[in-house]
């Protein structure tokens, strides 16, 4: 908390020194042990501690594979390879670190979510919601230069569907496209830049965590009610042993699952096509992100229409970056001064609608475009004969099985000989991911509006006059029923 | 603080000499800044022996009728397609005005050394214009619903002479810069 009065005091002769010249074991101290944090904070609230423990987790074995890797196309795929084969422990360390993006991403969208649901982004917590939104780019920048390392069939055709869509910004577009790959195409140029930016942004990422931490000290932190911190010695226990033991069990428990997929399923998240070394000849019949950046994928591929001037591949791009940048805005878009969901019955079902639409939006990332939604529902496929008669040009439909195809045939031999007939089967019409893409993308943009009119009409549920009140009553409801406690 | 309203006249601060100091330094700082991104922005772009590497002659004699190849110049692929008379029957007779990219097959094509036209050889950019994927053709049995390359990534349909067709590709496959360097040799560049 702001104002909160250090408790620290040195006891002996070095410490007493020390403090004077750089009061370190004091900031320690007043950060970590007795800092005010609301009593009240549940295990949603764990995911700070994991993601730090993340962040560690990504340096310590990224500096060490570095150790291992050569940033060369010649080079890469096979040492990547010596890494999982020879090099000892080296099939640990990079699946720690491989998987360890997955789990960071996991964590993050929790952490962040979280925040959306005891709106955590509303005053006075804008910048250390702002500075987390930050951290979040710097994630998705760090995860896509990473992915471009191993030197894997996905790899190059990955950053080469991502690094074309600079391209598509008009007038500087080409240039800025040339500018950032270091020459025509994806080359040895761009993976060795790559590779220097993969290790450089982590640390940029650590120091927008001290910021964010500086602004959640500040304030102090939410907590599931909404409701400020009014009394220090009623509504807060000191961090430590309270939320330090409690973030510690999270973090074991989380450390479980990340286990888990390093020792048993280590491939899971991956692709098949990254063990195939880049080739840029042969381009592999499916381009998929990595798990977590499908949602932004899925909005990406969704826009195909043109708007205007604007051209369908570049609105695809503005869409997807603005998926990004409204969450910057978001703090002055929810109108409501009540920051708890658990308050707000209206709001609280577009929120569970939006978690919904962004884990849809992530099934339509990684399903083809044109493939119906409901294959149960999908009807027969037709052949169709295209010819040209008299000049003009004319289509037959044909259905049902073995039978279409001698009809179609017949019918193709009976034609004149001008009128060069095809056959092509068509599917029937269906509802399609990239319908679906486009709706739920309306609707993913949809919240961010509506909150913004739902905090103008809705009536909030009565607020707990203080956290330790709300803690009481909560106690109370609970040992009635002889539940266990959250 | 208090001492220095007791000091004498001329101890006094001149503001104007001060400013002057601090725009005079901070003009310097800002412009070794700028010249070092400079240096530190355009450290980016394509590199000489990156550019030098942009061009490439091509054998063509070699070229199976009715197949390609494929070469990459600068990392960039590029097909070299052999075409059955069919098959440039089938680019001519295209009515150009409904194409999404209007072209005809002839302005598709570069004159020989004699000034005439090999329509047997059409030389196209690998990447479609898409997103930049390698369509696939005749060497991997799909040549799409038009002959011509087809996109796995998206979707899209080339015809026999490269032209889009159908689906979310917005322009014609490009044809670069290249050069009839004898009947049977292309000198291809980026």
């Amino acid at each position: 908390m702001s104002g909160h009065e250090s408790s620290y005091t040195p006891t002996n002769g070095f410490t007493k020194w020390l403090d004077k010249r750089l009061p370190i074991v004091r900031f320690a101290n007043d950060t970590v042990v007795t800092f005010p944090t609301p009593k009240n904070l549940n295990y949603w609230y764990t995911f700070g501690g994991i993601l730090a423990v993340c962040l560690a987790v990504q340096i310590l074995t990224g500096v060490i594979l570095a150790m291992h890797y050569e940033p060369n196309v010649n080079g890469a795929f096979a040492s990547v390879e010596r890494i999982m084969r020879d090099v000892p422990f080296g099939w640990l360390l990079r699946n720690i670190h491989a998987n360890g993006a997955s789990m960071f991403f996991f964590a993050v969208y929790i952490h962040m979510f979280r925040g959306l649901y005891y709106g955590s982004y509303k005053a006075p917590r804008e910048v250390l919601w702002i500075l987390g939104c930050v951290i979040f780019l710097l994630m998705i920048a760090t995860a896509f230069l990473g992915y471009m390392l191993p030197w894997g069939q996905m790899s190059y055709h990955g950053a080469n569907v991502i690094t074309s869509l600079f391209g598509a910004i008009p007038l500087v577009g080409e240039s800025l496209q040339t500018w950032i790959l270091g020459g025509p195409s994806i080359g040895n140029q761009t993976l060795q830049r790559f590779f220097s930016l993969h290790y450089l942004l982590p640390f940029m990422i650590a120091a927008v965590v001290i910021l964010h931490i500086w602004a959640l000290h500040v304030p102090g932190n939410n907590n599931p009610t909404g409701v400020e911190v009014q009394d220090v010695e009623k509504d807060t226990v000191p961090f430590h042993p309270y939320y330090t033991l409690k973030d510690s069990f999270g973090i074991v428990l989380f450390l479980i699952v990340f286990a888990y997929f390093v020792f048993y399923a280590p491939n899971a998240l991956g692709h098949a096509d990254q063990s195939i070394e880049a080739n840029p000849l042969v381009t592999p019949a499916h381009i998929v992100p990595e798990w977590y950046m499908l949602p932004f994928y899925a909005i990406l591929r969704a826009i195909t229409f043109d708007l205007g001037p604007i051209p369908a591949k570049l609105l695809g791009v503005i869409f997807m970056f603005a998926a990004i940048a409204i969450l910057f805005v978001l703090p002055w878009l929810d109108t409501s001064k009540v920051k708890s969901m658990r308050y707000r019955p209206v709001a609280r079902q577009f929120f569970f609608g939006f978690v919904a639409v962004c884990l849809l939006l992530g099934w339509c990332g990684a399903s083809t475009p044109s493939n119906p939604v409901f294959p149960a529902l999908q009807g027969e496929d037709a052949l169709v004969v295209s010819y040209t008669q008299d000049g003009v040009e004319a289509t037959s439909t044909y259905k049902g099985g073995g039978e279409a195809y001698v009809d179609a045939k017949r019918f193709m031999d009976g034609l004149p000989e001008d009128a060069s007939p095809s056959l092509s089967a068509v599917p029937a019409p269906a509802f399609t991911f990239s319908q679906l893409s486009l709706i739920l993308t309306f609707c993913y943009f949809g919240y961010f509006f509506i909150l913004f009119f739902i905090g103008l009409t809705e009536k909030p549920k009565e607020l707990p006059e203080s956290i330790h009140k709300s803690v009481l009553k909560r106690h109370k409801a609970t040992s009635a029923t002889t539940a266990p406690a959250e | 603080m208090t001492e220095q309203t007791a000091q004498p006249l001329d101890e006094t601060v001149d503001d104007d000499r001060r400013n002057f100091i601090h725009i005079a330094t901070g003009a310097v700082a800002f412009g070794g800044v700028a010249a070092f991104a400079i240096a530190a922005i355009d450290q980016w772009n394509p590199a000489a022996d990156t550019r030098a590497a942009s061009s490439l002659d091509v054998d063509i004699s070699k070229v199976p009728l009715g197949s390609e190849i494929r070469v990459l110049i600068g990392g960039k692929p590029f097909f070299l397609r052999h075409r059955t008379p069919a098959e440039i029957a089938e680019a001519e007779a295209v009515n150009v005005e409904n194409l999404r990219d209007p072209e005809t097959d002839d302005e598709r094509l570069r004159p020989m050394q004699d000034g005439k036209l090999n329509r047997a050889m059409l030389i196209t950019s690998g990447a479609c214009t898409h997103l930049g994927c390698v369509p696939v053709g005749p060497a991997q049995g799909n040549t799409g619903e038009y002959g011509g390359w087809y996109c796995p990534c998206h979707g899209s349909e080339y015809d026999t002479s490269g032209r889009i067709r159908k689906g979310p590709a917005p322009k014609n496959l490009p044809i670069p810069n290249y050069v009839y360097v004898s009947d049977t040799v292309v000198n291809i560049s980026l």
